[in-house]
């Protein structure tokens, strides 16, 4: 026990004496956190329109006051040449082009119906699909204003229309950032913890403490114990400050849920977490070799943990890789509690599930590191 | 005067799958001694001293250590040994004060007496005014120094010095050594790797390795007679020329 205490004070030491770490560790993870989810919005907004329009008549430009009223688009041209809107495309000028034919005006009001041509730029694909149900819906709007003003000047009955209102619960102004904070400051406190503790130990190989450490009477779990604990204290310093002052002053979020409960798992987490850093730490000899496996990891944690993406939309192998994660456990389980204020009876199955991980992640870390070879 | 005997190996060996780096070796050291192990590179002396340390298990073969058991025992071994590699192996990132601190603590010194030794020690290798100095402003030779200082902070039986003054000058090697002669007349055991064959005519016994095996071991004074040389370089020269390892 005593000799814990020694290597934990060892251990912090060295850690606030590491000039280069020190600010990656506390500075890094917070300015990240109040940029990084103000880029990475997926709401599409400024799309590029390009209209083609062959009728010109009254319609045509209520249709267009509409669009570009709505915010989402930007009239980029206005020509009645479809080639013409095509090589603004081709420039990346615009994104979509939306021809409006001949008679349009005439054609809806006898006939009752008119077609509109909607081509967009599929290179981005998000935008463009985003963009043409933005402009489906504008158009469906205008159809239904349309409808209504020229059925009742005719005194016939409409035909009943089915309209769907949707709200959205707890995030009901669908802000975005609400989302994402929770979100990537796990995969922060993620980083951070799992690459610094192996780091960390890799350290004192390349160094060749750990010789040293080796012949005394240390005891494996103290040596072990010693790594983690600084770490395990880091990463609940780190996710306190990204939640309750970058969260609430920045972004205006107020975790709805139990804070005991958000800590519970975040405890049990980091558990699992610095298994990883230190069944990367036993695989490595360089502090070079350990960077780039744990690289590895976090690019696969990033990418597959549905911090950008969700999970259910990803094909069967996909979802089985995300699942197999711990991070995607603990971003799902700090939106629900955070956002939704789940209880313990919502993320019990969380919480059982990353017991496992940690058991599993620390006994395989502790059966490869070995005091003798 | 009956000699004490602190480490004692019976065909010691180690394998590297095809490899035999330890060949059956057998030895004793006594109490106090200064015992000097020496070898080629790559004859096996860091393989050696790594299975005496309890870094490394034994392929087969006994040995004790300190009257402990090199398989049961390696946690009694621990404490009653102290190791100072080739590598510098004190944290480079924590002051003096702070590492003799450390490593006292960790051999369970209590701290008045913690207080006492580093006082001491500090006195000793006139470091009284970089106390508070990070290690990794010192000049190797005061490291080199410091190191074995806090390898025996803890009065071992036995301390095991892999190549300590590698890389070191003359002066600094000859106070280095003035410190081993001051741990031996304490009864501490010296069990040291060295290249410098000045520094072999120091010790009390050799014992030479070759290939893996050790082809030699008496006193300087015996060994120079008995392969009729005037330095140990010659009969270094003269036992080492026989070997089919390449160094690395």
């Amino acid at each position: 026990m005593r000799s814990l205490l020694f290597l934990l004070r060892k251990e912090f030491k060295q850690i606030f004496r590491n000039k280069a770490l020190l600010p990656l560790i506390f500075v890094a993870p917070i300015m990240q956190l109040i940029i990084l989810p103000l880029a990475a919005d997926f709401e599409v907004k400024n799309i590029n329109i390009s209209v083609v329009d062959h009728d010109h008549s009254s319609f045509s430009q209520q249709l267009i006051s509409k669009l570009t009223s709505s915010g989402y688009f930007r009239l980029m041209d206005y020509g009645s040449s479809f080639k013409k809107g095509l090589e603004q495309i081709e420039q990346d000028k615009a994104d979509i082009i939306l021809e409006i034919p001949n008679n349009f005006e005439r054609n809806l009001i006898k006939e009752g119906e008119a077609d509109l041509f909607v081509a967009a730029n599929a290179i981005n694909g998000v935008k463009a699909g985003l963009g043409s149900s933005y402009l489906s819906r504008i158009i469906t709007n205008f159809n239904e204003d349309i409808r209504t003003k020229w059925v009742n000047k005719q005194g016939e009955s409409g035909m009943s229309l089915i309209d769907v209102t949707t709200s959205n619960w707890f995030n009901p102004y669908l802000i975005y950032n609400k989302f994402m904070v929770p979100g990537i400051l796990v995969a922060l406190v993620t980083m951070v913890c799992s690459y610094m503790c192996s780091l960390n130990i890799v350290k004192e190989k390349e160094m060749g403490t750990i010789e040293q450490i080796n012949v005394t009477p240390i005891k494996k779990y103290q040596f072990i114990l010693g790594k983690l604990i600084p770490f395990w204290i880091i990463g609940m310093f780190v996710f306190s400050v990204g939640l309750f002052i970058v969260g609430r002053f920045v972004y205006g979020i107020v975790p709805v849920g139990n804070l005991l409960l958000l800590y519970g798992y975040l405890a049990l987490y980091l558990v699992a977490v610095l298994g990883l850093g230190l069944l990367i730490s036993t695989v490595s000899d360089t502090q070079q070799q350990a960077m780039s496996v744990a690289f590895f990891f976090i690019m696969i944690f990033m990418l597959m943990s549905g911090l950008f993406t969700s999970i259910d939309s990803m094909p069967t192998w996909a979802q089985v890789i995300a699942k197999s994660i711990p991070v995607t456990y603990f971003i799902e389980v700090v939106r629900m509690i955070v956002l939704k204020g789940s209880g313990f009876e919502d993320i019990q199955q969380h919480f059982l599930i990353m017991v496992g991980f940690a058991v599993l992640l620390n006994t395989l870390a502790i059966l490869n590191y070995r005091k003798t070879s | 005067m009956s000699k004490e005997v602190v480490i004692k190996t019976d065909k010691l060996t180690k394998k590297f799958g095809d490899f035999i780096a330890t060949n059956s070796i057998s030895f004793e050291v006594y109490k106090g001694e200064i015992f000097g192990f020496l070898g080629a590179n790559g004859a096996g002396k860091t393989t050696a001293m790594k299975m005496l340390c309890g870094l490394s298990r034994p392929s087969s073969g006994e040995a004790m250590i300190a009257g402990f058991d090199i398989y049961k025992q390696t946690e009694e071994i621990k404490k009653s040994i102290g190791y100072m590699s080739q590598k510098f192996s004190l944290y480079e990132d924590l002051t003096v004060k702070e590492n003799i601190d450390f490593f006292g603590g960790i051999y369970g010194l209590r701290s008045e007496d913690l207080k006492a030794k580093r006082a001491e020690l500090i006195k000793t290798l006139g470091l009284e005014n970089e106390v508070n100095q990070l290690v990794s402003s010192l000049p190797l030779g005061w490291k080199q120094k410091l190191a074995f200082s806090v390898a025996v902070i803890h009065d071992p039986k036995i301390v095991f010095l892999d190549e300590p003054t590698g890389g070191v000058d003359p002066v600094t090697r000859r106070q280095f050594w003035d410190l081993i002669y001051d741990a031996s007349s304490r009864g501490i055991t010296i069990f040291v790797t060295t290249h410098y064959m000045d520094e072999a005519e120091y010790c009390n016994r050799i014992s030479m390795m070759v290939d893996g095996e050790i082809k030699a071991l008496d006193s300087p004074f015996n060994l120079k007679k008995q392969y009729g040389a005037d330095t140990m370089d010659e009969v270094f020269y003269e036992l080492a020329r026989g070997a089919t390892r390449k160094g690395d």
